[in-house]
Order: structure tokens, then sequence, then C-alpha cells
């Protein structure tokens, strides 16, 4: 039964370019992945690798005039792209919601707080002012805003940024969304209010049965509440798997990388924090074969030549994209997240 | 909010009274200039120079003076332009102000309904040949100087084709008070509030565009289209109400300016018995009571606006209002 009934989101072969000055930029290049109901699937990158573009396309919110997009990205079975105009609004916001980076920015400065979370009700829903007052209250006070009542007739500067946050997503859950996407949600926030958020978001999902896509670029933050997570690099999914897998069994070299630039506290302290050597490539004019080959160390003739996303491993849902076999990876990968090709 | 229009108001009371002494000063206590010599007129006769002497208390000590002549100007308002035929000032200009102010409202209805139309449309018709073509002729409009267009209307409408039935409506110049006709007010005002708007027109409307395409990139747009708002919605309550503080600040400031006598060239090119012309008058007179009366009128108007812009400039931002 389950096998027949389309997944929540699918996205097939998503490509979204930019026509620049300088040229096409290719910002997302073939991206594919699903999303279950309720499921919380972390997309992890580095900045321009192309995980915020790939969600505002799937809600439609690039308005720019110059950027073509391919592919296809179903809601329900649905193609969004083809969706009319007045059709898309409804699924914006109200079946599909976003939050984003910055809440100092986000939050419109001239509008009192509670009444940005109405603006976004009475949108969605047939529903009375006072009712939708009361809603928006009752949605501040379950984000955990202290004395919602009253704090709701305050206006975004009075708050403080994980207030913001907090109320960014009180208006997120505002019309019972299927999906939420988190775009950074904690990048801009102390480490503290970081791990509220992360929690916050984390129980929330459960009483609004949405399902969530989190946006990072730290992988330390999707390893609490994500299910799956995709590591994107230079507009494309490198390896994709559920959350052990990738953690544990990592497959490419990237995500290794990654991997090994987080700090521990359970090794040995390194003279410095491990960085991958190298910049991200140019998105107009990317290096053939795989993306990652000037920047990795494991580099061999292959990977001049393009690596399919596939599963290379025994699990067939853990994909990736390296031409390296699964032993030598397995072999040298710890050198590279523990921090010895630093140091070497 | 209270305490913020109470605090505000009682800095405009403080900002008035320095305008009337700072304009009391320049006229009556610059070193080496006999106040005497300039209010009796030219070749005054020895009666005049007295009774001015008397009139402005010359003889007696500058604060006497100053608490004298701002009881003539504001509470006896008989204070007298002795280079003008006796010209009693007060009345002078309080006769002018409707007429300046009739012209003033006007042209700023036009201009700011047209301004805010131009400006939303320039953006909204962004990547067609619709926005560049606007803002041409919004330059256009900024760089016809108000005199020439004024005197180029006057030569169309009541002369060239005035006998055409495109213009015959249209009245001889001068003006027609509103209690007196209503409706030949309108007519003989509604050219002078076109020309003298246009300039305004092209200038707001290309700040309103700049405004609105800076906001256009600003998050909370972002958000407000992520939430399923209606383009148009969007347009105008998120990133048109952001804009306007700008908006607002401009035209405090150009419409108290007009109303003080800024509106000079419009009211001498039609002929309107505004404040402006008054002024221009006084001027070419050297009539100093007349010059010195309007100066602190211009004043008094240009800081009421600035305090009232003030105002709504917290209305409109809740982030300048005191908590």
């Amino acid at each position: 039964m389950a096998a027949t009934a389309p997944p929540l989101l699918e996205v097939r072969d998503l490509k979204v370019s930019f026509n620049t000055e300088d040229g096409l930029v290719r910002a997302v290049d073939g991206v594919s992945f699903t999303l279950g109901h309720g499921e919380v699937l972390g997309i992890v990158g580095e900045s321009g690798s192309g995980k915020s573009v790939t969600m505002m396309s799937v809600l439609r919110l690039i308005n720019d005039p110059n950027a073509r997009f391919e592919g296809e990205v179903l809601y329900k079975g649905r193609s969004v792209m083809d969706l009319p105009d007045d059709r898309m609004r409804e699924v914006r916001g109200g079946e599909i919601a976003m939050i984003f980076q910055d809440p100092m920015t986000s939050l419109n400065p001239v509008y009192k707080v509670a009444d940005q979370i109405i603006e976004a009700i009475v949108t969605h829903q047939d529903i009375g002012k006072a009712a939708a007052r009361a809603r928006a209250v009752d949605l501040l006070k379950q984000v955990g805003i202290p004395q919602a009542d009253r704090r709701a007739d305050d206006y975004p500067h009075q708050f403080s940024g994980g207030m913001r946050q907090r109320a960014m997503i009180a208006m997120a859950l505002a019309n019972d969304p299927d999906i939420l996407i988190a775009d950074e949600p904690t990048t801009a926030l102390d480490v503290t209010i970081q791990a509220q958020i992360l929690e916050l978001i984390a129980r929330l999902k459960d009483e609004f049965q949405s399902a969530v896509i989190l946006i990072t670029h730290d992988l330390g933050v999707v390893a609490g509440i994500a299910d799956r997570i995709g590591v994107m690099y230079a507009g494309r999914l490198v390896e994709f798997g559920g959350k052990r897998d990738l953690f544990y069994d990592p497959q490419h070299p990237y995500t290794w990388g990654l991997l090994g630039s987080i700090p521990r506290l359970d090794r040995p302290k390194a003279e410095r924090l491990h960085s991958i050597a190298g910049t991200p490539p140019s998105l107009i004019d990317p290096p053939a074969g795989c993306r990652f080959r000037p920047r990795c160390p494991h580099a061999f003739d292959r990977c001049t030549q393009e690596p399919a996303l596939e599963a290379r491993t025994d699990n067939q849902r853990h994909l990736d994209r390296c031409w390296l076999d699964v032993e030598s990876k397995r072999a040298v990968r710890d050198k590279t997240i523990h921090g010895e090709i630093a140091a070497a | 909010m209270l305490v913020f229009v109470l605090r505000r108001l009682i800095s405009l009371v403080v900002v008035l009274f320095a305008i009337t002494v700072l304009t009391f000063l320049i006229f009556f206590a610059t070193p080496g200039v006999d106040p005497t010599r300039s209010l009796a007129g030219r070749n005054p006769t020895p009666e005049t120079v007295a009774a001015v002497r008397h009139q402005f208390g010359l003889d007696r000590s500058k604060p006497a003076q100053y608490v004298l002549m701002m009881r003539r100007l504001f509470v006896s308002r008989d204070l007298v332009s002795y280079g003008n035929q006796a010209l009693k000032v007060v009345p002078a200009i309080t006769a002018a102000a409707p007429v300046t102010f009739s012209l003033v409202i006007g042209a700023a209805i036009i201009w700011v309904v047209m301004s805010i139309l131009t400006g939303l449309l320039a953006v909204v018709w962004k990547g067609s040949i619709w926005d560049p073509l606007l803002m041409i002729l919004a330059l256009i409009g900024i760089s016809m100087p108000v005199f020439w267009l004024g005197e180029v209307a006057n030569l169309i409408t009541q002369d060239r084709l005035h006998d055409t039935f495109l213009f015959s409506w249209v009245p001889p110049l001068g003006y027609v008070r509103l209690t007196e006709d209503p409706w030949q007010w309108f007519l003989h005002l509604i050219i002078p509030w076109i020309c003298l708007s246009v300039l305004y027109i092209g200038f707001y409307a290309r700040v309103l565009r700049a405004n609105l395409l800076d906001v256009a990139n600003e998050d909370f747009v972002r958000t407000a289209r992520a939430k399923g708002l209606s383009e148009r919605r969007v347009l105008t309550r998120h990133m048109l109400r952001t804009s306007m503080i700008t908006f607002v600040s401009l035209f405090g400031l150009d419409f108290a300016v007009l109303v003080g006598g800024g509106a000079l060239l419009t009211e001498v090119v039609f002929g309107l018995p505004g404040v402006g012309l008054l002024t221009y008058r006084s001027l070419v007179a050297l009539d100093l009571p007349v010059i010195m009366a309007t100066v602190i009128y211009g004043a008094f108007f240009i800081t009421i606006a600035n305090a009232l812009v003030d105002i709504v400039y917290a209305r409109l931002d809740p982030r300048i209002r005191p908590a």
C-alpha cells in the first residue's frame, strides 16, 4: 500500500541556473530526493552549494527573471512547477512553510508580531480576526514566548534574536503545514539558543505532524533530529543516506572533510582545527567529472568522469558520488576525519 | 506615543522661540546697521523716522525691542511697513496664506497620488519597457523648471489654444476664493497645481521606486511571499509601507518649504497673491518688516511640518518610538 502512494515531496533532477554577466551559473545541477510524511531531512553543505536555492525553488520563491528551472518538484504527486499562481500561494505558508536564516531581518519591522502571524492565518483560513488572534497567541505560547498574550503586541525589535526565530516558527506552523523548511534556522543565533530552537523544532514537528527539511552548513545541527541527511557540494548531492550511515559509514571524501571540521572534545587536541583545503569550484565553469576532485586528496584518473549518485555499499538506501571502492574508502577516511591529514 | 508627541511639541515651542530671537537679532542687532533707516523706507520724512523709532522701540534695550516686536507681530498685529504705503504686515500675510495653502495642498495631493502610482507601476513593470519609460518621463518632469512650465502652460492655455474647445474653459490668471466660488477656485488653480506638482511627481516617483527596489531584497519581503500572500499585498502592505518612511520625511520638508513661501515662482507666474508673491515683492522693495514677518512665517511652517513628520514617522516606524 505505502509503495503506491506518492511521497509527500519528491524532487527529480532539479536544475536551477542563473544567467549572469559572467556566464551561466549552475547553482543547482541535478538534485533528486524524496521526503516522507513526518520525516526530518537534513541538507548539509557550505555556502553556495545550492541548498537554499533548491528549497526556494520548491516554493517557487525565486523570482529572478534570469533564473531557469529544469526538472520536477512533485508535492503529493502534483507538479509544483505547473501550479497556477493562486494555487501556489495556497501551498506557500499553507502546506509548505519556510523559516529563514536571519530572524533579525525576516520579520517586518513595522508590524506587531501578532499581526504578522494573524496575516499568515487569515491568508489561508476562513477565520475571524479575534479567533485568529487567539490562535496567534496560542502559537506564541507553544513556541515558548513568555507572557505570550502581552508580548504578542510587541514589535519585532522588542524581541531578542531567539524569540524572533520562535515567532517565525510560530508563524510557519500557523496553518499546520505538511512540510516545514528551515533554512539555517540557528546560524544567526547564540549557541545556547541554537540548541533550544532545534529542540523546539524537534518537539513541534511531532505535535504538528509536519515533515521537516533542515538546511544547514553544520553537521552537528542535523545530528540530533534528522532521519536522513543529504550532503550537497557545488550544486549536487554528493552523498545521501540515513543519519547513522552518514555518520558511521561516510562514503564521500567531502563528507569526511565536513566530519573532520567538527571540533571534538573526545580526541586529543589538534594543533589547529582541520579544514578542507582549497575553495569550492566556480559554478559557471565547474571541473569536469567529480566536482570535488580538485580539493580531494584521494582523487585518481577515473574522477575526471562523472560519478552517478548511486548505492555503492551493501545498503541500498545509502547513495554517494565517489569512484573509490568501498574498501579503500573505509581504510583511508579515518585519517581525514580525525585530522591526521592536516598534520602530515 | 503620547509622551513622544508631547515631548516633540515642547521642543517645537523651544525651536520656534529660538527662530524668532534669531530673526530679530539678524534684522535689529547686526552691528553697523541702523534698523531705523531700513525700516523707514527710502527718503523718509523726519516724522516717519520718529514714528518708526517709537513703533519698534529702537530707543530702548534689545530685549525690550524683541518683546515689543513680538507683541506687534502676534498680539496686537499692527506692525506697519513704512516703505510700502503703511501696509499692515500681519493682515497682509494672513490674507496671502490661504492662497498659498490652496495652491500647495492641491499640488501636494496630486503629487503624492501620482508619484506613488508611478513608483509602484515602475516596480511592477520592472524588466519591461514601461519601467525605464516612466523613469525617463519622471526625469523630464524634474528637469522642467516650474516658471518655464508655467509660462508655457499660460502661453498655450491663455493665448494660442485658448479659443479652441480644449482650453476655452481656462479662466484668466489670478485667484478666486474658495468661499466665494468653489468651482472657479478649482478652475483657477488646476493648471498651477499641475505645473507645481510635475517636478515633485518625477522626483518622488524615482525616490519611491529606488526605495521599493531596495526593500524588495529584504528578508521580510521573502517571508511575506513564503506566507502565501498575493503579490499585490506584498507590494502594498509590506514593501510600500516600509518605503513610505523616506517618502514621508521628504514630503514634510518639501511641503513646508512650499507653504512657507517656496511656491514663489508658481505664484508669480500665475499671478496668485500668496505668501511667495508677497515675499517676492517685499524683497524687490527691500521692505524689511514684511521680509522679517514672512521669514518668521516660513520658518514656523517648516518647524511645525518637521514636528509633524517626526510624529508621523514614529507612527510609521515603531523602532524609533520610545519604549
